[in-house]
């Protein structure tokens, strides 16, 4: 199974857009949302059951027993996450800065601190015709990387026999985006004609080199900035990476989505353009 | 004064916010928290730039001391070190710097180096202060840097605007912890109402007071509209959908500082805020 994963750099240029697009034109059989901490592809991919659910256990969280607490304050001076604070003269734990290292609960003279594993999210598994993997981060819990890559074995212990699986990435280069990159053959970045797409543009790319990861490019909106989108391909052209195609910006596209719909069951310019980006990318894929 | 711009969603105009904001004030900095993509210094093109490192604690095992009794490795919660052909392997982007392995190593073989993950650059732009944080590419954590920029926000400063990294995750909670409010900007999709659901709930659990700017609206359904109706959370200001500003916009300008009905919009938008967070 070749995975093919869709990231931006920037928020907001397209992914979820494009990866809907691509699954009902490949007609996918394996999908995944790894943004998990802003999760949009459920919202397009209308499912008939109900997913199979179940929690996600993140990092621990410290707990202080105050019956054992001997104020010692030896906790509070070795958590570099300043996740200990004296309050009203006892000890407590702010959950949202705690990060699960356990250090106050291994050096605790009194044994009063105990790390107790939390529900940070939930994956959901809906397995209709086809699997489709995604996951939703609980507010406030913080850790997105390691939920990722639940949510990528998720989708590989659905263990349905196809060609092509296709995973909604999500912005940035920092470590839910780390995590998304391992293992998959190609990634197709979703760029914006903006100079501020640009830069996050050089950024994912320099990301998805260090992984040495295939990648090629596409730019959404094309014409709302034409001189940004020509500085894109240029810079495509330099790189050494394929540019496969540039969608326009299109109201028909807005109005698809908003009543649910993947905009391929639009008849527009913006789906003509995608289909297009769709046979290069998958061309190059395979 | 701290106002945390933040979303959800990606694209939706948090930097777009903040920065014209910023430029709507006389005396104001601008926080890019941002670290993964930060874009705010294309707008303000900030100059006498001054840099500094931010490093993070990664421990180095002296061989000679280990006696490979793997506390060390038993004790990590975030697998950064193995016991492998006899000796300790430490995986540095999984490090999560806590400290735990240098102090329970009973043979006092674990210390600790400093490792750049980023940087952060300051500079002025007209009126404004403009602060970046820059996390290297390969990095998997901007969230040191963050903690950084919020806090060395000096105290004495009338306003800060922190530009804040899109969803939900650490990097947002780390963003948001000080602010005195919170400005949500959301889109009219769909897409844009859901991620507005997400952070609405995370800074309901921070216990922050916020409004919402209704950005890019067009003619027709706004679901992000309905969905702050239907929650009676104030709406700051509805900025319509405009092809002259998103041009200007995407080509770094400050539509503050070009077009002259932005400026009006963006102080006044900075009035209502100032009341909201006073009163």
């Amino acid at each position: 199974m070749k995975k093919l994963l869709i990231l931006s750099g920037k928020g907001g240029t397209g992914k979820t857009t494009v990866a809907g697009a691509f699954i009902k034109l490949s007609n996918a059989k394996a999908f995944a949302d790894c943004d998990v901490d802003a999760p949009n592809l459920h919202l397009i991919m209308e499912q008939k059951t109900k997913p199979i659910k179940s929690d996600y256990i993140g990092m621990g969280k410290a707990n202080i027993d105050l019956g054992r607490c001997v104020s010692c304050g030896f906790c509070e001076k070795n958590c570099r996450f300043d996740a200990i604070k004296l309050d009203n003269a006892c000890y407590k734990v702010n959950e949202f800065a705690c990060e699960g290292c356990g250090v106050c609960e291994a050096i605790c003279p009194a044994s009063a601190i105990e790390l107790f594993p939390q529900v940070s999210g939930e994956l959901m598994l809906y397995k209709n015709d086809a699997v489709f993997s995604t996951a939703q981060l609980k507010m406030g819990s913080g850790t997105s990387g390691k939920l990722v890559t639940e949510v990528k074995r998720q989708l590989n212990l659905g263990n349905i026999n196809t060609d092509l699986a296709i995973i909604d990435g999500s912005p940035g280069i920092g470590c839910p985006v780390i995590a998304s990159l391992s293992g998959v053959d190609m990634v197709l970045i979703v760029a914006e004609p903006s100079l501020s797409g640009i830069s996050d543009l050089e950024r994912i790319i320099r990301t998805a080199q260090k992984f040495d990861v295939k990648t090629v490019i596409c730019v959404n909106k094309y014409d709302t900035n034409i001189e940004n989108t020509l500085k894109i391909e240029k810079l495509c052209n330099m790189k050494g990476l394929p540019f496969v195609g540039k969608i326009p910006f299109d109201r028909n596209i807005i109005a698809a989505l908003n009543k649910g719909k993947s905009i391929i069951d639009v008849d527009c310019a913006a789906t003509k353009a995608i289909k297009s980006v769709y046979e290069k990318t998958i061309n190059i894929l395979n | 004064m701290k106002i945390a711009v933040l979303s959800g969603k990606g694209g939706t105009g948090k930097t777009f916010v903040s920065v014209n904001l910023v430029a709507a004030s006389s005396n104001a900095v601008y926080v890019d928290c941002d670290v993964e993509e930060p874009n705010g210094y294309i707008f303000f093109k900030p100059q006498e730039l001054i840099t500094q490192n931010v490093s993070v604690k990664i421990p180095v095992v002296d061989p000679n001391k280990c006696d490979g009794c793997r506390k060390c490795v038993e004790f990590c919660k975030f697998n950064a070190l193995a016991y492998i052909g006899g000796k300790i392997i430490i995986f540095d982007d999984v490090c999560h710097s806590c400290g735990g392995c240098v102090l329970l190593c009973p043979q006092k073989a674990v210390s600790e180096k400093e490792k750049v993950i980023g940087k952060i650059e300051t500079g002025i732009s007209e009126n404004v202060k403009a602060i970046t944080g820059i996390l290297n590419t390969g990095e998997a954590s901007g969230v040191p840097i963050i903690k950084k920029l919020i806090d060395d926000i000096s105290s004495n400063c009338n306003l800060n605007i922190i530009d804040c990294p899109p969803g939900s995750a650490c990097v947002v909670m780390e963003s948001i912890k000080d602010a005195d409010y919170c400005i949500l900007v959301a889109e009219s999709t769909i897409f844009g109402t859901h991620n507005l659901n997400m952070v609405y709930e995370l800074i309901r659990l921070f216990k922050k007071p916020f409004g919402v700017v209704l950005n890019k609206c067009i003619d027709g359904e706004n679901p992000s509209e309905e969905f702050c109706i239907k929650h009676s959370i104030p709406i700051l200001e509805r900025i319509p959908f405009c092809s002259e500003l998103g041009k200007a916009n995407s080509n770094g300008l400050i539509a503050v500082r070009e077009i002259p009905k932005y400026k009006e919009l963006f102080s006044a938008l900075l009035g209502k805020v100032s009341k909201e967070v006073q009163g």
